[in-house]
């Protein structure tokens, strides 16, 4: 077999994973050796899905002994199998890396016997490329669960990022669809990652020339809609993982459906794009806009509304909280604002030092008014013509346009008056109270 | 204060240039209503003054941005002059009157319409630049290698350090052929010197391999059920697949490179890149 054919096959067994960032490592090049990172990540090219191309995403192998229901490289699915010589990884990553179509390498691997043979031949593949190539670009590796702490150990002083795949949202989902893994197994190289990590920050302290174990922290991905789980629950999960485990980044991996099996849904089913969207808005709102999991979701509401963002949908549920004042209000409260993102916030703080905003200046700030309009006031006042009618407001904050590029054309248009989704929006009394809470 | 005059400015299109242009709006107290590069095309009504470049004077004002304004309005200014925004000089000069008038406030004057349009185009520039880290294609030719891009802003000395940083042991050459300037890199030295027609050698057998692995690659890792071509085309808009191996459907020889090369053989041959001229090696030299 060809190099070009394993390439092909073993791409496309590993395209599934998620995560392609490059970012959260910030390393100078060396005389030397080749290549720097950069830490806010570098795309070099955009597949035909939409999804960044950063890093020579592969498997090391995808002959696998696990027989995880949802996996494409399960043992009893019948593909072809093909591996990768360490050689051939590290001649590929930089051939590709000198001519600019990558930021660094993404290796992951099938299980081949067991976790620690596995991980001795990423480790061989990586200290090929670090120590005989000099290869100073970015790495992310998958820790395979179930490996020796010390193979681990070894394994994240070569790479930027480690990640541990946590799958399915749930020990019971788990249970069904991966027999062979466990949430105990999953979560026991991420707490192995963390200390690490944490162990070698103090060591950077007192040695200069300490090598850096994972200098871009771990990372996670699971499935949505393989499984029965809820948005309450991936989120609140989601949450736990940063606090507890420290990690980078959550992934959310819309199910796409490879394989008959009686577990799991159908053939025919389209991936949950929307919901995967939605999920990854609320991702950022736990990290960069000061939310908690229970603010935004709960057991009365678990899932998000497909027609509103959900900071928008917060929003409509806390209208005792706004109107806020554009020239006073606290940087945090205007993160909270629906149309306003962390640069216009920024960009408000920054410039009414200046002098005091009105609605013209906020347009110019790039805060976006069709939305922001009904929360805010500017000196005092709303925007001039405000009309707060039901129709208005839901119209003004249903997401039509933005969303386009996250529903493939081949998809029905979605009916926006649905039934279902029309109950889930706060009921027409709510908005009369709020319309007087925007016009105080 | 100034009063506006019914006069355009001529300069040589140099920073230096606009910086006395500059420099002689204050001299004379006055705000002229264009100002245009040599050789631009003109207002056909307004009277034109030609502005000499001359080193002290563009020296003088480019040392009180700093002092009067603040050292983040030196950066924006001069980014602001590689930016692709129409009229840029204009919004220069007049971003400076503001910022000499009001001082480092001038920074967060965001709402202010020159201020804001000079972040916005500077945003523009910084963004291209990003996106250039990333679309660069470089085609390997032996020990040496070279990448064509076409950019909208004068992005060469955004993205030199970052290529010079992690390619430093390489001697490369990156050809902007919008501007025609190219950044120039070997082992120590690095320049950005004026260059056009160039034309891109034919590959050899090994890059034309490496090219398919990844167009290959390219294809393999998409996932069909979710293709969405409207979404791939707002994060890389279709003017950067040209130079792009995998996107240019050539699997790696430009269609339009091509057909300029059958061109080009008749008339003179192409350049190739040799070792820099002497001249160059001492100036812009930062290692």
């Amino acid at each position: 077999m060809d190099v070009m054919e394993k390439l092909e096959i073993l791409t496309a067994s590993a395209k599934y994973d998620v995560a392609c960032t490059s970012s959260g490592s910030d390393r100078k090049g060396q005389a030397g050796s080749l290549g720097s990172t950069a830490a806010m990540g570098i795309c070099h090219s955009f597949a035909a899905d939409g999804r960044c191309i950063s890093l020579l995403k592969v498997l090391m192998t995808n002959a696998c002994v696990y027989d995880c229901a949802y996996c494409i490289n399960r043992k009893s699915n019948p593909v072809r199998r093909a591996a990768f010589t360490p050689e051939e990884i590290a001649d590929l990553t930089m051939q590709f890396y000198r001519r600019n179509y990558i930021e660094g390498l993404f290796l992951s691997s099938g299980i081949m016997r067991n976790p620690d043979y596995t991980t001795e031949q990423l480790i061989a593949a990586l200290e090929l490329l670090r120590n005989v190539y000099h290869f100073n670009g970015y790495i992310h590796v998958k820790a395979i669960p179930g490996a020796d702490d010390a193979l681990l150990s070894r394994l994240g002083l070569l790479a930027d990022r480690m990640s541990v795949n946590i799958e399915l949202p749930s020990q019971e989902s788990l249970g069904v669809l991966a027999p062979d893994k466990s949430k105990i197994s999953i979560l026991k190289p991420m707490g192995l990652i963390k200390d690490r990590i944490k162990e070698n920050r103090s060591d950077i302290v007192n040695y200069n020339h300490a090598p850096r174990f994972a200098p871009a922290g771990q990372s996670t991905q699971m499935i949505v809609g393989a499984s029965p789980d809820t948005d309450y629950q991936i989120l609140n999960l989601t949450e736990g993982l940063y606090r507890k485990y420290a990690l980078k980044r959550v992934f959310f991996s819309a199910y796409t459906p490879v394989i008959e099996d009686s577990l799991l849904p159908s053939l025919d089913t389209k991936p949950p794009l929307l919901r995967e969207h939605r999920l990854y808005q609320a991702d950022w709102l736990l990290r960069f806009y000061g939310f908690q999991a229970n603010e935004l979701l709960d057991e009365a509401v678990p899932n998000f509304n497909p027609l509103l963002d959900p900071k928008c949908s917060w929003a409509v549920n806390h209208r005792e909280q706004f109107p806020v004042e554009i020239n006073r209000a606290p940087y945090e409260m205007l993160l909270r604002v629906p149309g306003i993102g962390v640069r216009s916030a920024q960009r408000i703080v920054k410039a009414r030092r200046a002098g005091t905003l009105d609605f013209q200046a906020l347009k110019k700030l790039g805060v976006v008014l069709k939305r922001a309009q009904f929360f805010i006031t500017c000196k005092g006042k709303p925007l001039e013509g405000l009309k707060v009618s039901e129709h208005t407001l839901l119209r003004s904050l249903m997401s039509g346009q933005q969303l386009a590029p996250f529903q493939p054309p081949q998809y029905e248009q979605m009916t926006l008056f649905e039934d279902h989704n029309l109950a889930a929006l706060p009921a027409a009394e709510g908005w009369a109270g709020f319309k007087k809470g925007a016009e105080a | 204060m100034f009063k506006p005059s019914a006069l355009a400015y001529t300069y040589d299109g140099s920073f230096e240039g606009l910086l006395c242009c500059v420099f002689e709006s204050y001299t004379w107290k006055e705000i002229p209503l264009a100002v245009h590069s040599e050789g631009e095309e003109q207002g056909l009504l307004l009277e034109s003054k030609w502005i000499e470049t001359e080193h002290a004077k563009a020296e003088r004002v480019l040392k009180s941005i700093p002092l009067r304004i603040s050292p983040e309005a030196e950066e924006l200014v001069r980014l602001g002059f590689w930016s692709c925004t129409p009229e840029k000089e204009m919004l220069l000069l007049n971003f400076l009157y503001l910022g000499f008038k009001h001082g480092r406030k001038i920074m967060n004057m965001l709402a202010d319409d020159t201020v804001n349009a000079l972040m916005k185009a500077v945003q523009q520039l910084r963004r291209e630049g990003h996106l250039y880290l990333g679309f660069v294609r470089f085609s390997v030719y032996g020990p040496v290698m070279a990448a064509v891009i076409e950019p909208q802003g004068y992005i060469l000395p955004v993205i030199q350090e970052h290529f010079c940083d992690r390619f430093q042991n390489e001697s490369f050459m990156i050809y902007d052929q919008t501007h025609g300037a190219a950044l120039i890199h070997e082992p120590g030295r690095e320049a950005i010197i004026p260059l056009s027609g160039w034309i891109a050698p034919e590959p050899d057998e090994a890059e034309e391999a490496y090219r398919r692995l990844w167009t290959g690659f390219y294809h393999a890792i998409g996932i069909k059920e979710r293709r969405n071509d409207r979404l791939r085309s707002s994060l890389m808009p279709k003017r950067y697949w040209k130079h792009m191996v995998e996107m240019n459907g050539s699997n790696g020889v430009p269609a339009l490179a091509a057909a300029q090369r059958k061109k080009a053989l008749q008339p003179e041959p192409p350049k190739t890149i040799g070792p820099l001229p002497a001249s160059l090696r001492q100036t812009n030299n930062h290692t």
